[in-house]
C-alpha cells in the first residue's frame, strides 16, 4: 500500500503468537495512521472497563504516511492504551529513528497483547520476528538496555526499552528509545511493564513504496527547502525547546514551586543560551528533521551524559522543584530518563509533595527521612529512585500519582495536587491565560500541552479575555496539532519554522495516493477528538464536566510574586470557558457528544 | 568537486540518507544511501559522518572497469556494468563503497554527488566544494 509499510504486527505475550495482518485500505481512509490507528485498536479491540494493567490491555505502536520519507520531522511514532495513570485513553508520541525502521520494516502498528509469564523483549528483523529471554536485561536502566541490544545487534537496530521504572509499573512509567527520546506520558511504559517486555529491537531494511515518486521527491525537496529558508531555522535549532524559557519566565508561564507562580527568582541560570553554552555538545534530531529541537549535553559535575533538558523538564525538575542550576536538572532528566519515569509527571508528584513538607501535612517519617524543601537537589534525586523503585513511604506513594497522592493523604492536599484526568500538568503555570487553562481542561490525554498549546494567544488577544475565538482557537488547534500524531510526523516544523502548511498536501497525496486537503485532515482530527472522548466515557463511569477541571490553585490563589502576581482566572470564567467549548464542540453540557454531533462525524457506532 | 561533512555540525537525523537512496535508486530507503552517519552514544555524544572524497581508489581497482568519471571528475558506478565482485569496497579509505547483494542485487554503489543530501541537511553539516589539493 502506497505510503504505508502495508503490515499490522499483532504479537500475543501470553501465547508467543505472533500475526502479520494487511493494513486495510479502509484503515488508513478513516484514521490515516498513528494515533488514528491507536484509538481505532484501542476501542474495538480492548473490552470495555478493563484493567489498564492487565493482560487485556493492548500496547498499540503505529507509525504514519510521513514516517521515514522524505518529509521533514517523519520521525514520530505514537504508543497508545489504556492509561493506568488516569483510566482514560492515553497516547504518547516518541521521537528518534524507531518510527522509520518500523516503516522499513514493513509495519504501520505494533498490537502487542497479554502478558508474558517472564521477561522477554521482542526482536524484529524484517520479517523475523521473535519473543526473547531478558531475564538479564531485567532490573537494568533503559540506557543500558540500549547499550547491551545495540552491542549484541549492532547500530543499525533500533531500541526501544523500558527503565526500572516501568517494571515496577510506576502509573507514570515512560519509554525509552535512542538515548534519550521517550513515549513519556499517561504510563504507557507501565502497561509495556505490566506485559513483561523489557524492550523492542527493531530492523528493517525495506523500501517504502510511493504512488507518484516524482511528485513525491518534488513535494519532499519543497518541504526542506521551506524548512532551510525559515528565518527562525538558527535560532530554533541552537536552542530547541529551551528557548521558550526566559519567555515564560518573563510573561509567568513558568511552573514555579507547585505553580505556585509563574516566574521563578533562579529562573534565568535555566535560559536556553545558559544551557547551550554550559552544557550541550551535540545537537541531536530526530528522524529526518533539518531543525533539531534535541540537544546532548555532557554534564561535568556529574560525569555523564544525556539528551536534555528540554522545556517541560527544566520547568518540571527545575523551576517547579526549585532547582536553578542547568546541570542538577540535567541530571535528575538523565536519572528520569534512565529509570523510566517520565519527567513531567515526577516534577510535578515531587513539587506536590515538597509543598505537603512545607506545610507540614507529610512528616519526615512519611519522606522517608527526606527533607523534601523545595531546591533540595540530593532530595529531588533521592525521590526519583524511590519513586521508580516503589520504595518506602514517599516512593510508593509518589509512584501513583498526585491524585491518588493526595487522595491518600487528603488534608488539604487534593487542592494543590497539579493534575487534570489525574495527569500531572506539563510546564505551563495559566493564572490568568484562559486559552491555556481550557486547552489544559480539555485535553483529551489530562493535562498535557502539546495538543493546543494556546498561551501565546493568550497574550495576543488578552490573557483574561473569555471570548469564543479563544476557545475556537483551542479546537482547531485540538484538530490540527495532533494530526501530526496521526500523520507520523512532528509539528516543530510547522509551529517554530512557521513553513506553508499546505506544503505538506501534495507531499501526502504523492506519496499515498489519496489528495487530502488541511480541510479533510481537521475533520479526521475532529473525528479522533470525538472518538478519544467517547473512550473516556466509556471507560469511567461519571466521566463528564467535572473531569475536565483544572486544579482551584489557577482560580483561587493568585501567585505573590512574578510577572502573574495578582491574577487568577474568576471561578465563573472556568466554567463559561467550558461552557462555550461544549457548545462549539456539539456536546452537551456535561460535556457528551450529541447525538447529531455523532451522526456529523460517522462515530454513531462508538455511541456510549 | 566533492562533498564535505562536517560532523560536529550533524545531528544525525538521516535526511541525507533518504535524499540520496531517492537518487542512486528511486527508492525512500537509507540503507540504500551513499553516505554513513556514525552514532557515538551514550558517550561521547557525536556523530561521525562518512562521505566520498573522489579518491578514485575504487575506479583503480574495478577489473570490470565500471566505475567511471563523468564530466566533472565526478567517479560513479555504471550499474548494469558491475559484476558485483566486491574488489571496491575494501579498499575505499571512507567506507562509503557499498555492496549489498540482499539489498541491491545487481551493483555496487557510491556517491555521484548528486548534492540532494546537502539541499535537504537543516544543520548545514554538509557541502560540495572543490577538491583541496593533497
Amino acid at each position: 500500500m502506497n505510503g504505508y509499510g502495508g503490515t499490522i504486527l499483532r504479537v500475543n505475550l501470553t501465547t508467543g503468537k505472533i500475526i502479520r495482518e494487511p493494513t486495510t485500505p479502509e484503515l488508513a481512509r478513516d484514521y490515516i495512521g498513528g494515533r488514528g490507528f491507536g484509538i481505532y485498536f484501542l476501542t474495538k479491540e480492548v473490552p470495555i472497563h478493563t484493567d489498564p494493567l492487565g493482560p487485556e490491555n493492548k500496547l498499540i505502536i503505529s507509525t504514519g504516511p510521513l514516517s521515514g520519507m522524505l518529509a521533514p520531522g517523519g520521525g514520530k511514532c505514537d504508543w497508545t492504551c489504556k492509561s493506568p495513570l488516569t483510566g482514560g485513553y492515553a497516547d504518547a508520541s516518541m521521537g528518534g529513528h524507531f518510527t522509520a525502521e518500523m516503516k522499513y520494516a514493513g509495519l504501520d502498528s505494533i498490537i502487542l497483547e497479554g502478558r508474558s509469564s517472564k521477561p522477554v523483549y521482542l526482536f524484529i528483523d524484517n520479517e523475523k520476528v521473535e519473543l526473547l529471554d531478558a531475564s538479564k536485561l531485567w532490573g537494568k536502566g533503559a540506557i543500558d538496555t540500549e547499550v547491551d541490544l545495540k552491542k549484541q545487534y549492532g547500530e543499525p537496530f533500533q531500541i526501544a526499552a523500558i527503565g526500572p521504572g516501568g517494571e515496577n509499573q510506576v502509573l507514570f512509567a515512560c519509554i525509552n528509545h535512542d538515548y534519550g527520546r521517550q513515549a513519556g506520558r499517561g504510563g504507557v511504559g507501565a502497561v509495556m511493564g505490566s506485559k513483561n517486555l523489557k524492550a523492542i529491537a527493531l530492523h528493517g531494511t525495506g523500501s517504502v513504496t510511493v504512488a507518484d515518486p516524482d511528485a513525491y521527491r518534488k513535494a519532499g525537496m519543497a518541504l526542506y527547502k521551506a524548512c532551510k529558508e525559515a528565518d527562525n531555522l538558527k535560532d530554533w535549532t541552537r536552542y530547541g525547546t529551551t528557548i521558550v524559557v526566559s519567555w515564560c519566565d518573563e510573561v509567568g508561564a513558568l511552573p514555579t514551586r507547585n505553580f505556585t507562580a509563574g516566574s521563578f527568582e533562579g529562573g534565568k541560570t535555566l535560559y536556553g543560551p545558559v544551557m547551550r553554552e554550559q552544557i550541550v555538545i551535540t545537537d541531536k534530531g530526530c528522524f529526518g528533521c533539518p531543525c533539531p529541537c534535541g540537544k546532548y549535553s555532557n554534564l561535568k559535575r556529574y560525569g555523564t551524559q544525556v539528551e536534555g533538558p528540554e522545556y517541560e523538564t527544566i520547568g518540571m525538575l527545575g523551576s517547579d522543584v526549585g532547582l536553578s542550576d542547568i546541570q542538577d536538572v540535567a541530571q535528575a532528566n538523565l536519572l528520569c530518563d534512565d529509570l523510566g519515569i517520565d519527567s513531567i509527571s515526577a516534577g510535578g508528584c515531587i513539587a506536590w509533595a515538597m509543598e505537603a513538607y512545607e506545610k507540614g501535612v507529610l512528616s519526615k517519617d512519611e519522606t522517608d527521612g527526606l527533607d523534601l524543601k523545595f531546591g533540595n537537589v540530593d532530595a529531588v534525586f533521592a525521590t526519583i529512585r524511590k519513586i521508580a523503585a516503589r520504595e518506602g513511604k514517599l516512593g510508593t506513594l509518589l509512584s501513583e500519582g498526585t491524585k491518588r497522592a493526595a487522595l491518600k493523604i487528603g488534608k488539604g492536599t487534593q487542592d494543590y495536587a497539579i493534575h487534570i484526568k489525574g495527569m500531572e500538568q506539563s510546564a505551563y503555570a495559566i493564572h490568568n491565560a484562559t486559552a491555556m487553562l481550557i486547552s489544559y481542561m480539555t485535553c483529551d490525554v489530562g493535562a498535557h500541552h502539546n495538543r493546543a498549546w494556546a498561551i501565546t494567544y493568550d497574550l495576543q488577544v488578552g490573557r483574561d479575555k473569555v471570548v469564543p475565538e479563544k476557545v475556537a482557537r483551542v479546537i482547531w488547534l485540538q484538530h490540527f496539532r495532533p494530526m501530526f500524531d496521526v500523520l507520523g510526523g512532528c509539528r516543530l516544523q510547522w509551529v517554530e519554522l512557521g513553513i506553508d502548511r499546505d506544503l505538506y498536501v501534495p507531499l501526502l497525496e504523492a506519496m499515498t495516493g489519496t489528495r487530502r486537503t488541511w480541510e479533510d485532515l481537521e475533520r479526521t482530527g475532529e473525528r479522533i477528538w470525538n472518538l478519544t472522548r467517547l473512550y473516556w466515557m466509556r471507560e469511567v463511569d461519571g466521566f463528564g464536566r467535572s473531569w475536565d477541571q483544572p486544579s482551584p490553585r489557577f482560580y483561587t490563589e493568585p501567585p505573590a510574586t512574578g510577572a502573574t502576581a495578582g491574577q487568577i482566572t474568576k471561578p465563573e470564567d472556568v466554567q463559561k470557558l467550558l461552557d462555550m467549548y461544549y457548545e462549539q464542540r456539539g456536546w452537551d453540557s456535561d460535556g457528551h457528544p450529541k447525538h447529531e454531533t455523532l451522526e456529523k462525524l460517522n462515530l454513531v457506532e462508538f455511541a456510549v | 568537486m566533492r562533498l564535505y561533512a562536517d560532523s560536529s555540525k550533524c545531528s544525525g537525523c538521516n535526511a541525507c540518507r533518504v535524499a540520496c537512496s531517492l537518487n542512486l535508486f528511486g527508492e525512500t530507503n537509507p540503507k540504500k544511501a551513499a553516505l554513513i552517519i556514525e552514532p557515538h552514544f551514550p558517550a561521547p555524544g557525536v556523530y561521525n559522518v562518512k562521505v566520498c572524497t573522489q579518491c578514485g581508489e575504487c575506479a583503480l581497482v574495478c577489473p570490470a572497469e565500471c566505475i567511471k568519471q563523468d564530466e566533472r571528475g565526478v567517479y560513479y558506478v555504471v550499474q548494469e556494468d558491475c559484476i558485483m565482485c566486491e574488489a571496491c569496497v575494501p579498499v575505499c579509505p571512507e567506507s562509503v563503497m557499498f555492496m549489498d547483494a540482499s539489498l541491491v542485487p545487481n551493483t555496487a554503489w557510491e556517491c555521484d554527488l548528486c548534492g540532494d543530501c546537502v539541499e535537504v541537511c537543516g544543520t548545514s553539516a554538509l557541502w560540495i566544494a572543490e577538491k583541496e589539493l593533497a
